[in-house]
């Protein structure tokens, strides 16, 4: 997978959220992805950078429009240097939450994607990288 | 700082949203709806989001928490005109709403608030453009 476009963008407040739903529509567009798929990257990208926001006061989100095998998508990565998620597949679950959301973040932006993979430290922080494909 | 507009029309409130939602318009959208609703004594409240690209968890607990507050102020809430692309996200998403009735359309979303009025109420907006 070699990117070919990259945007980084710094999430802090729930107006930065805002900012990469646009960015990423933007290029989920310029990759050719159809407006169905546009709409779940950009809605599951929209838990995961609020989350960020939630629950570790920040980080950074990375847009790529990629090529694997032909294919063009797009992949987003949400870095923070937050608290870590202690039990990740209980964080997975629906409905489980610990801020004001609905709990449907994680699990949420799992079933929105073709990709999904996340990497969690406690103290350290979180890296999950999503992918969607036209 | 910038707002939902909120349009009384007979007893009901109508509001379109018609910008990118971030969290503070929908918790002033939400506190406006809550006193626009006791200060009317609208007994609906049609929202309309044709506009909205995208309706994550967030938007989807405003539309939720909004619903269910006009209900214990009286008040039907329907939400209407949801994209397809949006609609196919939310049920993938988990999200299923449960509370908020939805139409596909205004004058449908209308019909459903209007039915859902004792006919007392009905009788009353009928006279009401009369007189004035």
């Amino acid at each position: 997978m070699s990117p070919t476009t990259v945007e980084r963008i710094s999430v802090r407040t729930s107006d930065d959220v805002v900012v990469v739903r646009q960015r990423i529509r933007a290029l989920a567009i310029q990759a050719g992805l159809g407006l169905v798929d546009q709409t779940k990257i950009v809605t599951a990208a929209s838990e995961l950078a609020r989350n960020m926001v939630d629950f570790a006061g920040g980080g950074v989100a990375i847009i790529e429009i990629v090529e694997k095998d032909g294919r063009t998508g797009i992949r987003c990565t949400f870095e923070d240097h937050g608290p870590g998620i202690p039990d990740i597949s209980l964080a997975m679950r629906d409905g489980y939450t610990t801020g004001e959301g609905l709990g449907y973040g994680l699990g949420g932006a799992k079933r929105l994607s073709n990709e999904f993979n996340i990497e969690t430290e406690i103290g350290k922080g979180t890296r999950v990288i999503i992918a969607r494909w036209r | 700082m910038e707002r939902i507009p909120i349009l009384k029309m007979g007893n009901f409130l109508l509001v379109t949203i018609q910008m990118e939602m971030h969290d503070r318009l929908a918790m002033t959208l939400q506190d406006d709806l809550t006193e626009r609703i006791v200060q009317t004594r609208a007994r609906g409240v049609l929202i309309d989001i044709s506009s909205l690209e995208l309706v994550d968890s967030f938007i989807g607990r405003m539309l939720r928490d909004i619903a269910a507050v006009a209900m214990l102020l009286g008040a039907q809430t329907v939400v209407v005109g949801m994209k397809p692309a949006v609609a196919i996200t939310l049920v993938e998403l988990g999200l299923t709403l449960r509370g908020v009735r939805a139409a596909l359309t205004v004058e449908r979303g209308m019909e459903m608030l209007r039915a859902s009025m004792p006919e007392s109420l009905l009788a009353s907006m009928k006279k009401t453009p009369r007189k004035a």
